[in-house]
Order: C-alpha cells, then structure tokens, then sequence
C-alpha cells in the first residue's frame, strides 16, 4: 500500500463490501481515545512531547500489522499538502480537526482502511474502525483488540475511578464513541423524521446531519452517537446503539414500504428526475449533489431504477466533495470549475453502469 | 419524597430518563435538577461541546466563577502546569494528573453530563492497578450469591475458595 493509494482510491474498503442492513446503514463506527502516562496532552504538550508520542506510536507499526494480518503504515500529517489532509478528513480518515494542524501529527492506517489511528489529535491516540451496514459489535471486537496490541507497549492514563483519561471530560471512562450513518430518506418525505430524532435524543444519544448544518442533513444521511462515556461498560454503549439503530432501521423500511405502496407514481417521478438531471446536467453543486443522489439511492434501493448498482452511491459521496474533486483534477478548481467537474464524474459514473 | 441527588431537599422535579433501553426515575429538587440541567444537554443540533462545558462550568457556583475572585486557592496542575480558570474556558485538561489536581471540582461536572462517576469499562493489563482483581471479585461475589439463592451449595462453597484465593492476591499486590 502506498500514500497514493490511500489518497486516490475514493472507496477505503469499508464502502465497498456491502454490510448488514447496508441499504440504510452506511456505515458503523467505533472510536477508542487513549493517551500516555503523564505526557501532558496534545493541547498542552511541547514539541518535544509530541515527537515522544509519535516515536512511541511508531513502534506498534510492526505489531499491529503481524497481530490483524493488514500492513499498516504511519503518515506523517507534516509531509502531505494541505489539500491531500483534506482529502482524508473526506475520506472519514482523519478529523477536520486533525487536518489543520500537522506538525508532529499523524495517522496510522490499516491497508484496508477499516482501521485508522490519529495521532496527537485531541488525544493522543485516536483509534478508530469503520465497517459498513450495521456491525457495531464487530467494530467494537475489532477496536478492543487493536486496543489490547496498542496496550502492550504503552502504559494508557487510567485511574480505577475514572478510567481512561482524555482531555475532554465527555470522553473520560470508556472513551468509547460509537456512531452509526444512516440514510432515511423515506422518513424525512413522510415528515416522521422530527419525530425519530426527538425520541433518540431522549435515550442519550445525540444526532447530527453528516453534511448539513445542526439538525438539517443535506442527502438525508445522520449520524448517531453515544453521549455519554463514563459509568458504562463498552458492551453496554454498543448494544444500545446498536439495537436503536435496528429500531431506525425498521421505522425507515415502513416508511419506505408506505411511499412504495401509496405514493408510487410521484416516488417514482421523483426518483427519475434526480436520475435525469444527474445522467445529463453540465454544472452540479455539493448540495444539489447529495440532495439527487439520496433520491437515486432510495429509487435503487426499492428497485424502481434497476440498472444502477447501489455501490457507486457511496462512491460518488467521496469523490463529488471538493477537495477530492481538485485531487482528481490535479490542479486548483474554482466554484465553477468544481460543479462542472462534480457534473462531469457524476455523468460518467452513471453511464459505466448502464 | 426526598431529592435522589442531595437528599435534603423535597423532590419537585421529576425526570424519566431511558439508558440501554432500562427506564430509569430521577426525583430532584428544584436546586439540583438545575445543576444537572439534565433536559438540556440532551439535543444538541449544531453544538460545540467544548463551549457547553465551557458554559457549565463557569455558572456552576463555588468552583470556576467564584474561585477566580480567589487567586489564592486556584488549583493548578503541577505537571502540566494548567490552571482550573484555563480549563473552565477551554473545556479541555492538560494532562492525565489534572484528574487529580481538580477532581473535586471535576465530580459534579462529570455527575452532569456523564452516566455516572465511576468507571465500568475495559481495565487495562499495564496500567489498571487491581482493578482487574477487583472487578473479578465483585463478579464472583455476585456469583455466589446466585449459587446460594438457588441453592446450589457445592457450586457456592468452589466460588467463595476462589474469592478468597483472589482476596489474598489482591492484598499482596495492595502490599507491594
Ligand atoms: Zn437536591
Ligand atoms: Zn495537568
């Protein structure tokens, strides 16, 4: 594996593989903060205590990959141009965050892309792993033992109280975030989705639009997490998310079934429309990009569009985001310039599967 | 009723809160169910965490707000140098020490926007001390208690000669 793989392939193999669920579920993440000894964290660390976190890091290379089978490599954030940090904060690699800053940071990433690390991020280890449809038990199974391999050659800040020990409060004790992406397009067109999302947020969860500002998720993709960290074994957080997700899953498929069933002839308008604009338009913005391909996803998913193999949806949600786009390009795009090329590698992604 | 949290004051406000799918009561008085502003934290669209503890701390009376009028008894952390003033703004810790340095002020804190205030997750091998002992113990214990409600006496009298050998471990390493 190289750099130029990491950065040029737009699907990291989590996309490509179809999970369970994966018509609604995009994706499942767990991530695992962890930090060193007393080395101060990486908001109040000096460089030279940053590097000392890095060379650390470096030394689990070997491990990782004798231990999971997958060849990992560390990537110098610091050697890469700005535009090619984006491209893996677009990628689900590294955190916007993640991306501003980048001397003395770094990422440790599997061949597969199932697993990354950020290194000296807000924590000093980041580990996360993300598989498609909904498997979170299995990210989780993944993430513990990646855990128990980073263990054995750093001692990780843990007190009997408060367990692992981050610099946020709210990561504290687990650590442990998990998140599932969801795709529910059939309950945002009935207008039931303000009634879901009021009902997650009741069981501690908290919800986000993936692309959209606050609550608006521009694509109908949210993403689902735990908020609290602290007083609960892992097990606990990944089942409950896990078995709300299943619930969402379900009202999505019944709202889905509703449209099919009583709305066919408009469902089936719209879902063509979206086809057509994207199979023939010449300027597409970001926006109206995500907001046409959830509607070709969902007439793919219920079969009303049959040619069209539901993969490339998550395939175009990488390579129609902006930095990606000039990666491709091999040179600066303006707005224009963008929407057009968006237009043009939506239009030939299209046409290969027809 | 009495106030779960305090346990001085009548109980006023009532919450029911689902936590893995588990129905739990919350009775609070009306000064405590302001300090866990529980109905806020819950949905938060375009939030930044940091700035909603941010937020807290500084309107949490007698740590943050009103220790700044008292630089004398400011806690600072001595390993990372951190002050509890320079945490309230940022929302972030300096280092693993400052759990120590400002652990009473961080109790409230994280009984407000956490499930609890001790950890029950994964215990590393390295660094966990004999919390990992511990944690078997508790186990065992609630094991035996099982075996003896039902009964099971042979079963019973094998978990607690575990317990016992695990006891005296745990006191050896204490003793170390
Ligand atoms: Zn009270
Ligand atoms: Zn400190």
């Amino acid at each position: 594996m190289s750099l130029n793989n990491i950065l040029d392939q737009p699907l990291t193999s989590w996309m490509k593989d179809p999970g369970p669920d994966n018509d609604i579920v995009l994706s499942s993440r767990i991530r695992l903060a962890r930090n060193i000894g007393v080395i101060p964290f990486p908001n109040r660390a000096t460089e030279e205590q940053l590097n000392q976190v890095v060379e650390t890091v470096k030394n689990s290379v070997g491990d990782l990959t004798k231990e999971t089978g997958t060849a990992f490599m560390f990537l110098d954030l610091d050697k890469i141009s700005p535009l090619e940090r984006f491209v893996l904060v677009e990628k689900h690699l590294i955190s916007p965050v993640h991306a501003q800053e980048a001397k003395y940071r770094g990422l440790l990433t599997g061949a597969d892309g199932v697993v990354s690390i950020m290194v000296n991020e807000e924590d000093h280890l980041r580990a996360q792993v993300i598989l498609p449809g909904l498997q979170l038990e299995e990210a989780w199974q993944v993430a513990n033992s990646v855990d128990d391999i980073l263990e054995a050659k750093m001692d990780f800040a843990f007190s009997e109280r408060q367990g692992y020990l981050t610099s946020c409060p709210t990561n504290v004790g687990s650590g442990l975030r998990a998140s599932v992406m969801l795709h529910l397009p059939a309950l945002v067109i009935t207008n039931q989705i303000g009634r879901v999302l009021s009902a997650i947020s009741q069981l501690g969860l908290a919800v986000r639009g993936l692309y959209g500002e606050g609550s608006e998720a521009i694509g109908n993709i949210y993403q689902i997490s735990n908020q609290m960290t602290l007083g609960f074994a892992e097990r606990e957080i990944v089942e409950n998310l896990q078995s709300v997700a299943g619930q969402i899953v379900e009202q999505e498929r019944l709202a889905r079934d509703y449209l099919f069933k009583n709305n066919n002839e408009q469902l089936a308008d719209r879902v063509f429309r979206a086809y057509g604009i994207l199979s023939c338009a010449r300027i597409v913005s970001s926006q109206e990009a995500m907001r046409l391909l959830s509607d070709v996803r969902l007439g793919v998913d219920l079969g009303i569009i049959q040619e069209i193999d539901p993969k490339i949806f998550n395939e175009l949600l990488v390579k129609t985001r902006p930095n990606f786009l000039q990666k491709i390009a091999h040179r600066d795009l303006d707005a224009m310039g963008r929407d057009m090329m968006r237009a043009e590698i939506i239009r030939q992604t299209i046409k290969r599967q027809t | 009723m009495l106030c779960d949290d305090c346990k001085k004051r009548p109980a006023v406000v009532h919450l029911t809160k689902m936590v893995n799918n588990e129905k739990y009561e919350k009775n609070l008085c009306e000064q405590c169910a302001k300090e866990t502003g529980e109905a806020q934290i819950a949905f938060q669209p375009k939030y930044s965490i940091h700035n909603l503890l941010a937020g807290l701390l500084n309107f949490e009376p007698g740590t943050g707000a009103a220790l700044t009028k008292n630089q004398g008894v400011m806690p600072v952390c001595d390993n990372c140098g951190m002050s509890y003033t320079e945490f309230s703004r940022s929302g972030r810790l300096g280092c693993a020490m400052c759990y120590t340095h400002f652990s009473q002020q961080l109790e409230p804190l994280l009984r407000r926007v956490q499930g609890g205030t001790q950890h029950a997750g994964k215990v590393p091998g390295r660094t966990g001390g004999t919390l990992m002992l511990k944690n078997k113990i508790q186990q065992l214990r609630q094991d035996l208690q099982k075996y003896v409600s039902n009964e099971e006496f042979e079963k019973a009298a094998l978990v607690r000669d575990e317990i016992k050998q695990l006891e005296k471990d745990l006191n050896e390493k204490g003793g170390e």
